[in-house]
């Protein structure tokens, strides 16, 4: 049996037939519309425009979202989900999946916390992929503080006026809303609101973050807000109640980061073992030398470790139960995952792993926006220690 | 105007088929299956049509065990109207499948029917041609082009010398070539679409036909490995080579 991507998956007794028809069908599509120009993307910085309508048509781009605002919900559960970031990550360009997936963090505060209103104005043309929204709570003073931050929203008769600015905003640039944190009340979490500003406000400016270590082909900006005027209708649930929309949206990101991150471990161990096999080192295959066997034994022992601890948290999610600290120590457990392996698949590949336009190599660059972004590994484990009451 | 298309389920094309130790067949045990490619491109003509206007209905047949029903709910999410399962038992050959596609054929009544050229597993290429004279039915195979016009189709065959058009007149049956066309890629809703639509089952005995084998598998082994290639030092050496061990030249 040979060691690739799909092998190397262990049996998830909860896919059908329909599962792996999703996956058939969306692998064709991400390998005829995405994968033949993934490289020349990243490298370029940019995403054309039209492959959001397409994703869309697929159905990647609605999966899991209410179908009166143009989602799919119909006979589809968790898997369809985790199938889609694990496809998505096979393409080993991560900026491509954070630029169009973006609306996986940004929507869900509109889809559950907003009016029916902003609803309908906002999700059925993202779902669509003719309009795109992103999520803003990061600042250049505050980030994994997340109740630190600064930007304040002050009301005015049925206006706020917005001032300060976000920063490491994925999708940013391309944004035509943004579900940002804003300061509405006193300090701490208890004064934030949440609050959805359209980047045609007046005062609203952008700048390109493009000289990144990874996610080249991700559009992250910089957004300033200056004396934006922004309807009070546009609030996302009720003001000063924005902590609690923001915390609620981390469990699916972070699933979804987990799920993507084990997935680009496979492609690592993937790419390493197609290399074993075939390069030779003192007379042998690089296979065939124990060092590198171990190598690709632990790479494939800490992939079925999370494998599994995914496979219980969606089962935890789909029983109506998820447990936030478990789901934050799985973002760990995957982002170490990953580490690992894209560090041993380097190895294993030698000087040629380190030549821009393979996979291994664009992955290692972006293991750390995995390990940093979504809540780092430092306050994951933290959140974990106070829920488990330690 | 009807059309039938026949798809057979196969080893996925990635999958790297490998011998049974015993050399009786080939090792299917866990292997990933997929819909023939010849007859998804059959598929992806019949949709065409359909929504060029030319097409009424797309009618999908499968001669299977049950597991080809995923075959067929593939085809039916890629745009095919409604299924037909053949169910049988093991491998089946392929003029027991042409009499099979018959009995379908005389219950339809298409006045196009689609077929791969080959399936990628056994490479016979029969099973249009013999479905054609069973049927009595004019036949267009390889084709890389197909244009209906009235009350006949227009085939475009790939043959070595080039090209070669042929008109048919309808009822007809057509095999695809690779470069007939593109196949799409079906949309999560149409998989979940292609759940509802109908799919008939129906036995060999229902249309008339005896399954019975003429054929016997005597082995099956891999093809021998290659050998791995040299490095020569000169022209010299090369010509030697093609000459004395190749004996090329
Ligand atoms: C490419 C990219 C895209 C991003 N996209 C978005 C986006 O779309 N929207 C958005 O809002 N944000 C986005 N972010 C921001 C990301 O969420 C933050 O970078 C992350 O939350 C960490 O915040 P910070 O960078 O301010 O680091 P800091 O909070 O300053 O932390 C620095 C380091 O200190 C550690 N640390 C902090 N506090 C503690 C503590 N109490 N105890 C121990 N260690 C601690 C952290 O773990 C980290 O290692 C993105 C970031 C990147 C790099």
């Amino acid at each position: 049996m040979s060691l690739n991507f799909d092998s190397a998956r262990l049996p998830n007794p909860h896919l059908t037939n329909d599962h792996n028809a999703w996956r058939e069908q969306l692998r064709r599509f991400i390998d005829t519309e995405i994968m033949p120009y993934a490289d020349d993307w990243d490298e370029a910085g940019h995403i054309p425009i039209e492959l959001w309508p397409k994703a869309a048509a697929v159905g990647l781009l609605g999966l899991g979202y209410p179908e009166a605002y143009g989602g799919i919900t119909e006979g589809t559960d968790i898997w369809f989900g985790w199938i889609a970031a694990e496809e998505m990550a096979r393409i080993g360009v991560g900026g491509i999946n954070a630029s169009l997936m973006v609306h996986g963090i940004g929507l869900p505060p509109v889809i559950n916390w907003g009016s029916e209103a902003m609803k309908q104005a906002v999700a059925p043309a993202v779902l669509a992929g003719e309009k795109h929204i992103s999520l803003g709570i990061t600042e250049p003073g505050a980030g994994s503080d997340v109740a630190g931050i600064s930007t304040t929203a002050v009301r005015d008769g049925d206006h706020y006026v917005v001032n300060g600015s976000k920063t490491f905003i994925t999708g940013g640039m391309r944004a035509n809303w943004v579900s940002t944190a804003v300061r509405t009340g006193g300090e701490g979490a208890g004064g934030v609101s949440m609050l959805l500003i359209p980047t045609d406000a007046g005062g609203f400016s952008r700048t390109p973050l493009t000289r990144k270590q990874g996610w080249w082909a991700s559009d992250t900006a910089t957004l300033y807000f200056d004396n934006v005027r922004v309807p009070v209708k546009n609030l996302i649930g009720e003001e000063n109640r924005g902590f609690r929309v923001i915390m609620t949206n981390f469990n699916g990101e972070r699933m979804g980061m987990a799920a993507s991150m084990e997935a680009q471990a496979r492609v690592c161990l993937e790419e390493a073992v197609a290399w074993a096999s075939e390069r030779k080192t003192f007379g042998q295959r690089l296979a065939d030398h124990q060092v590198i066997r171990h190598k690709i034994a632990q790479m494939k022992q800490k992939i079925n470790a999370t494998q599994a601890y995914l496979r219980i948290c969606y089962e935890s999610i789909a029983s109506g139960q998820p447990n936030p600290g478990d789901i934050a120590m799985l973002k760990v457990q995957a982002s170490e995952t990953l580490e690992f392996c894209a560090r041993e698949a380097m190895q294993i590949l030698g000087g040629i792993g380190y030549m821009r336009g393979n996979r291994v190599e664009r992955i290692y660059r972006e293991v750390r926006v995995n390990a940093i972004g979504g809540g780092s590994e430092e306050i994951m484990r933290d959140l974990a220690a106070r829920q488990y009451g330690i | 105007m009807k059309v039938l298309v026949a798809v057979k389920r196969v080893v996925d094309y990635n999958v790297k088929v490998r011998a049974k130790a015993d050399g009786s067949d080939v090792d299917l045990n866990n292997v990933k299956m997929a819909i023939n490619p010849f007859c998804e491109i059959a598929v992806e003509e019949a949709v065409r049509l359909k929504e060029a206007g030319v097409a009424s209905e797309v009618v999908v047949v499968s001669v299977g065990e049950k597991s080809c029903q995923e075959q067929i709910r593939t085809a039916l999410a890629l745009g095919a109207d409604r299924g037909i399962q053949v169910e049988t038992e093991g491998a089946v050959e392929p003029l027991v499948v042409a009499k099979l596609l018959k009995g379908v054929v005389e219950k339809e009544q298409p006045q196009l029917v689609i077929l791969g050229k080959q399936s990628i597993d056994g490479d016979n290429n029969q099973t249009g041609q013999m479905l054609g004279a069973l049927a009595n039915m004019a036949q267009g195979t390889f084709a890389s082009e197909v244009k209906v016009d009235g009350d006949a189709v227009s085939v475009t065959r790939e043959v070595d010398g080039g090209l070669q058009t042929v008109k048919l007149k309808l009822p007809a049956i057509v095999t695809t070539d690779l470069r007939l066309n593109e196949p799409r890629y079906a949309s999560l809703p149409n998989i979940m679409k292609a759940k509802k639509k109908q799919l008939d089952v129906f036995s060999p005995a229902d249309l008339g036909v005896e399954v019975k084998s003429h054929l016997t598998q005597l082995r099956v082994e891999p093809p021998a490995e290659r050998q791995a290639g040299i490095k020569v030092a000169s022209v010299d050496e090369l010509v030697d080579k093609l000459k004395n061990e190749a004996k090329v030249i």
